[in-house]
């Protein structure tokens, strides 16, 4: 049985269709992806799968409870992480934790444990007796992790877990997050619109564009459908129809000067592949990547350098000076 | 259907309470401001309007002290109506979303809020019974202390219901001060307050015996300087009625919330 199970979930505002007829599982113990662009729909979805969005239409069942039926249930099986900052700036880290573990029903001798342990796997255990208000963008989200699975929920959403943060910062919350996934054994569903975290985290990823899901497969079943490694060059007038028949090309696009090839064994074979196409202003050469396959289902790049989270509807946040 | 775990609710009602009181108390600003306001009015409003008022005239009390209960309602007033734009900065900084997202019934969430902006309030009232005992001669016993104390929380939890189902709805601060205005000024102004109803214009009078408000202030009058026009009964019945009917209100309001 799958621990959750969405069929045709759909969200409209007035004549926008936020979420279209979404069907998939996801299974007990799985790190599980929505990979897409920002305006997706990938934060709505969640939304409602946590019972803070009533669905338009379709059904979606959590550890067995309907989210329009049993919403209470719901929300006790469950974490959130939520992509805009939810603390309050005015507790501690550790009293945040505290309301938190009364507001889940934690039982009373366990509360101190859990808050130590939680404390302990994001590395603030130092501070938690400090206000929020002042605390980074990174503690903060660390702080917010650790409150999601303080109440040993089955699953954990996690809404764009490092949006806006450092480099250094995400490899760090990377690490927590698998650790919650292997020692503490949560299922996580994760939305983000970076493709390495979808790559490096998740067991299975479907990629969401304007609502839909465009596809479903495992990081490495994704690569492998691109048949092969990824070959641009910047060139006038290549020989394409050479190129065609190589054995070896599995894929040829050319538009605008952009030669595009899918090639088994680039590396080998690229002698032979830029003696037909002539003058090569410039030549690209990499394994496939997520990126990659993005562009193969959508036809479009999915830009990554965009600080911005989704759902406008829902980030209404004035960041006044406190922050 | 749904299973109601009690305690845990109650466990959840106690978290929103007690972080409403943690927030309070670190902010003394708000303590501070919230008490200046009705000493101020006390002070300058009392001693100045009432120096003007020949003594006796306001049913046998100096005016001082015929103040004392409104000026306790005007603090129940703002102090309860604005913790409701607490609930809009919430949103803001959406702390609301955790609180949203926890698996608590939203009357839970609602009674929680409630309690504890009426907490803040009555802190702020008990400290004014004090001020107004030392320095402004109002009379306390045991039993008026006690019925003062309930019919604070009555109007407390009436008016912060109100306060909190206005800023379920509304979406900025900058409109729940317009909505403030024509709220909280009819609802004191016209309360008999400021003024016995007594020899007021029937337009006037009609007006003020329809404000549920003026009935706190009767009572309280009634119960700290044994004046009343309506009789204690009626204060009573008309107090508590307020009370549920915003209750109500304030809990249907509360539910629709959008963030």
């Amino acid at each position: 049985m799958p621990l959750i199970e969405i069929k045709n979930l759909t969200k409209k505002f007035d004549d926008f269709t936020a979420v279209d007829s979404l069907s998939f599982e996801i299974n007990e113990g799985e790190i599980f992806g929505l990979l897409g662009p920002n305006g997706a729909g990938k934060t709505t979805t969640l939304s409602m799968l946590a019972t803070l969005l009533p669905p338009t239409g379709g059904d979606a069942l959590i550890n067995g409870f309907d989210v329009a039926k049993h919403p209470t249930q719901v929300r006790r099986s469950i974490g959130f992480v939520f992509q805009d900052p939810s603390s309050d700036d005015l507790l501690t880290g550790r009293e945040n934790l505290y309301l938190h573990a009364l507001m889940y029903g934690v039982k009373p001798a366990e509360i101190k444990k859990k808050i130590d342990e939680g404390l302990k796997l994001v590395d603030l255990t130092d501070k938690q007796n400090i206000r929020m208000r002042k605390y980074s963008g990174g503690m903060r989200r660390r702080l917010e992790l650790a409150r999601g699975f303080l109440h040993s929920p089955k699953i954990l959403f996690l809404d764009e877990p490092t949006l806006g943060l450092d480099p250094q910062t995400r490899e760090n919350l990377w690490v927590y997050i698998k650790k919650l996934s292997t020692e503490n054994k949560i299922t996580i569903i994760l939305t983000t619109h970076y493709m390495e975290e979808a790559d490096k985290l998740c067991d299975r990823i479907a990629i969401i564009d304007h609502g839909k899901v465009i596809a479903l497969d495992t990081p490495g079943n994704f690569k492998k459908s691109l048949g092969g490694d990824l070959v641009t060059i910047k060139t006038k007038n290549p020989e394409l129809d050479e190129l065609k028949h190589m054995d070896y090309v599995k894929q040829v696009q050319f538009k605008d000067g952009l030669l595009n090839l899918t090639v088994i064994d680039a590396g080998l074979h690229l002698q032979k592949i830029l003696e037909k196409v002539g003058k090569a202003e410039n030549v690209e050469l990499h394994s496939p990547t997520l990126h990659d396959v993005f562009i193969k289902l959508t036809g479009r790049q999915m830009r990554e350098d965009s600080e911005e989270g989704e759902g406008g509807w829902m980030t209404r946040s004035v960041h006044s000076g406190n922050k | 259907m749904p299973k109601l775990n009690i305690s845990s609710e109650l466990k959840g009602l106690y978290a929103i309470w007690y972080r409403e009181i943690l927030v309070f108390t670190r902010e003394p600003s708000r303590l501070v401001g919230a008490i200046i306001q009705p000493l101020l009015w006390l002070v300058i409003f009392g001693t100045g309007l009432g120096s003007i008022i020949e003594p006796g005239s306001v049913s046998g009390a100096n005016y001082q002290q015929f103040l004392f209960p409104g000026i306790l309602v005007m603090t129940v007033l703002f102090s309860s109506l604005f913790f409701g734009l607490y609930i809009i900065l919430d949103k803001r900084i959406d702390f609301l979303k955790e609180v949203l997202v926890a698996p608590l019934n939203k009357s839970t969430m609602f009674f929680g809020k409630a309690l504890g902006g009426s907490t803040d309030g009555l802190l702020q009232i008990i400290i004014l019974m004090v001020l107004g005992a030392i320095f402004f001669g109002i009379h306390f016993n045991l039993l008026s202390v006690i019925l003062t104390l309930v019919i604070v929380i009555l109007l407390l939890i009436a008016v912060t219901s109100l306060g909190l189902a206005i800023g379920s709805i509304m979406d900025s601060p900058e409109g729940f001060g317009l909505i403030s205005s024509f709220v909280i000024f009819p609802l004191f102004f016209l309360s008999g307050a400021l003024f016995p109803v007594t020899k007021l214009p029937i337009w006037l009078k009609i007006i003020v015996t329809i404000n549920p408000v003026s009935y706190s202030v009767d009572a309280l009058r009634s119960v700290i300087l044994g004046i009343t026009s309506y009789g204690l009964l009626l204060d009573f019945t008309v107090m508590i009625a307020f009370a549920l009917l915003m209750v109500i209100v304030g809990t249907w309001a509360f539910k629709r919330i959008k963030l």
